[in-house]
């Protein structure tokens, strides 16, 4: 470095006052991180998960649709119609003949196919049914109270909308997925509530208190964990008293999952307090003189309350899945309360299923709510630790 | 190793003992008992009540003793083999299960072997390879096994077996062998007819085996070691084998525990939908019919074969890892 006065060979420094905490002040991009709060760090790091964001969205939208259900369905599930029994689904169209004629769908002209007695309905392209939106259909009793008859969508005047086609008493099957959709989604959220209460009291129990409540509560897990799940299920299931009301024997099913289910998040609280309960910020919080409920409350919770929701979202699942076997076994819930299980009980017979598919359609929603829910959770896992 | 032995034993007793209350208390739970029921029918049909045989069956069966007597008798018959007696098929419990209990353990311990062959290839291939496009296939293909209920996988293939090749693949053996002793053609027949239930079962828990040994091999190949054994020129594939291997291999013994009950639950069901001749259509229809000793016995064998599981896998970790054998500690 030579200065041109040469004053300066041998060594150069900045002119410029010299700030000794340059290395340590925050661009305001690394303040946004270093200063956040821990649920903040969390929504940073979720949503860098964009598979769990989408399923996330899609659940929330799916929950949010079971509050309207009814208005949502364009017939009443129970309603039938005798001389459509077993119609396959139905397209929408859009043009007729080459004009625009906003949406549509072609009635429907009906034969017997003797040689194996299918029912087989084929379109009658002449008969042109306009469908009507917002509108006053079947009635309904919405959530089983007001009685009311406005829909989204309804069927033509004189002709019929079956999106995912009938069933065999020429039910409309989408409206019955579509109301299937609220308990089986239900089931999972009450069911994983009991869950969630009996993880965190036997856990935090055998966390807090250690000694032979911890062991007592250990073995108690260990026998329930050691059966397996489903015929368990069943067997509580069946044993379950025929005289009760179908919404009884729901609640009754929420209760069975959730009885079951707790151990795996016992053991979680139970292991996370272990944990916690050494990390230094306990430690410093405990010498600061904080009393013990502002350091479980303020400082032990945030830090596993993460850790136990992701978990449980992820034994959702298990639950639908659960409410779902049983019901298609025939040893859940009964009609007429319909789930996507109660649905699928119809499609055990494969003969059936092979003259009408469309009976298995209630496996699409299944699936894909298992998927988001496995998506999310493991979105939520990754995030329930952002400082990892 | 013996100390440990004798420490499991002694600790999978009184789970057995546990476990054979809370099912007995479950079959106990539906108001009255099988022989009020069948008194019921036998009124509504109009047919006069032998009340001297009812009498008989009541205390032949204990049925008018307190209930820790009945589960007394109930448990110390089931130790000599005696499993009480189906109300339904008026036959003794042992009789009326015949092979189906080994058609269950054939089921299940085939379902087992193949996810370990399936999940090691794969998962092999899936750490050793991460983030490549096969990867990314066999994750999502996994994710898929994980999230589909495998009774509606097997109702599925029903219907598309049904489809193209208009065939049932449902049952565990041709019909002309249902009922016959076993022979080798017998047994050939159960082989063949065994994947499709195998499969169903197996997938969901083949997917998470992947998911774990993915992981486990991911960590253990980060670690200096193996890089210590790169540096001084190893060929990949032996050191691979050689060492982070071996150490990933654990989850596949160690979760025998978590995958027996999730097999054994998805048995049922399946066999169940595929109409297999094994103990989960018998169970389903026992408990319809509170067959109480019936369904209890399967209940009861299905939870053993749970414990038992868990219990080889403990022995065979012991033997596989030092640190738990002399640790005298349980495996999780």
């Amino acid at each position: 470095m030579t200065a041109p006065d040469g004053n300066r060979l041998e060594h150069w420094a900045s002119d410029e006052p010299f700030d000794p905490r340059v290395a340590e002040a925050l661009t305001p991009e690394q303040e946004r991180i270093y200063m956040a709060s821990q649920w903040r760090m969390m929504w940073i790091r979720f949503r860098k998960h964009k598979l769990a964001v989408w399923s996330g969205t899609l659940l929330a939208l799916v929950y949010l649709s079971i509050l309207i259900s009814e208005f949502i369905a364009p017939y009443n599930m129970h309603s039938r119609h005798t001389d459509q029994i077993y119609a396959p689904p139905q397209s929408v169209h859009f043009f007729h003949e080459g004009s625009f004629v906003g949406p549509f769908t072609y009635g429907f002209d009906y034969k017997l196919n003797m040689e194996n007695l299918k029912r087989e309905y084929t379109e009658n392209r002449n008969q042109v049914n306009r469908l009507r939106f917002f509108c006053l259909g079947d009635s309904y009793r919405f959530w089983g109270m007001a009685e009311m008859r406005f829909h989204f969508v309804c069927p033509p005047e004189n002709g019929t909308f079956f999106l995912l086609g009938t069933d065999r008493l020429g039910r409309d099957m989408f409206s019955r997925i579509v109301m299937g959709t609220r308990i089986s989604l239900t089931v999972g959220l009450i069911g994983i509530s009991i869950s969630f209460a009996l993880g965190m009291f036997f856990g935090g129990l055998a966390g807090y208190y250690g000694g032979w409540v911890d062991n007592l509560t250990q073995r108690t897990i260990e026998v329930i964990r050691s059966f397996p799940e489903l015929p368990l299920w069943m067997a509580l299931s069946a044993a379950l008293p025929v005289t009760w009301s179908p919404i009884l024997i729901y609640f009754g099913i929420t209760v069975i999952l959730g009885l079951l289910d707790w151990t795996g998040l016992a053991r979680a609280v139970r292991s996370k307090l272990l944990a916690v309960r050494e990390e230094d910020f306990v430690a410093a919080a405990r010498l600061m003189g904080a009393r013990p409920k502002r350091i479980i409350w303020r400082h032990m919770m945030p830090s596993f309350m993460s850790h136990l929701i992701a978990s449980a979202t992820l034994s959702i699942p298990g639950m639908i899945l659960g409410e779902t076997a049983l019901s298609f076994l025939g040893l859940g819930l009964r009609p007429p309360i319909t789930s996507w299980g109660v649905l699928l009980a119809e499609a055990q017979n494969i003969n059936v299923v092979a003259l009408y598919p469309w009976l298995m359609l209630p496996v699409v929603p299944v699936i894909v709510v298992i998927l988001a829910f496995n998506f999310l959770g493991d979105g939520l896992r990754d995030a329930a630790d952002p400082y990892k | 190793m013996l100390k440990y032995l004798i420490h499991r034993v002694l600790v999978m007793i009184p789970t057995l003992l546990a476990i054979s209350l809370i099912v007995f208390v479950i079959i106990q739970l539906p108001p009255g008992d099988y022989l009020t029921s069948y008194i019921n029918e036998l009124q509504s049909q109009g047919e006069a009540v032998d009340e001297a045989k009812i009498a008989f069956l009541r205390e032949q069966y204990g049925l008018d003793k307190p209930w820790w007597q009945q589960y007394l008798v109930w448990v110390t018959g089931m130790v000599q083999g005696d499993f009480g007696f189906s109300f339904e098929h008026n036959r003794p419990v042992s009789e009326v299960v015949g092979d189906r209990l080994w058609l269950s353990v054939i089921v299940s311990v085939a379902t087992i072997l193949f996810t370990w062959i399936v999940a090691f290839p794969i998962g092999v291939y899936s750490a050793t390879h991460q983030y490549s496009w096969g990867d990314y296939g066999l994750s999502f293909i996994g994710f898929l096994g994980l999230a589909t209920p495998n009774f509606l996988l097997a109702l599925v293939l029903l219907y598309l077996a049904n489809r193209w090749f208009g065939t049932s693949i449902g049952g565990l053996m041709d019909d002309h062998f249902i009922g016959k002793p076993w022979s080798w053609g017998k047994f050939v027949s159960v082989i063949e007819h065994l994947w499709v239930p195998v499969v169903v079962i197996g997938t969901s828990g083949t997917a998470g085996m992947i998911r774990r040994l993915r992981a486990n091999l991911l960590d253990e190949l980060q670690r200096q070691y193996v890089v210590t054994g790169r540096a001084k020129g190893l060929p990949s594939g032996k050191l691979l084998v050689k060492y982070p291997l071996r150490m990933a291999l654990n989850p596949f013994i160690a979760d025998i525990g978590n995958l027996l009950p999730q097999v054994i639950s998805g048995a049922v069901i399946v066999s169940v939908v595929l109409s297999l001749p094994t103990t989960g259509p018998m169970l389903l229809r026992a408990l319809q019919s509170q067959d109480m000793y019936l369904a209890g016995s399967f209940l009861m064998f299905l939870s053993f074969l749970t414990v038992i599981g868990v219990f080889i896998s403990d022995i065979l970790l012991a033997l596989l890892d030092p640190r738990i054998r002399l640790g005298g500690g349980t495996s999780r």
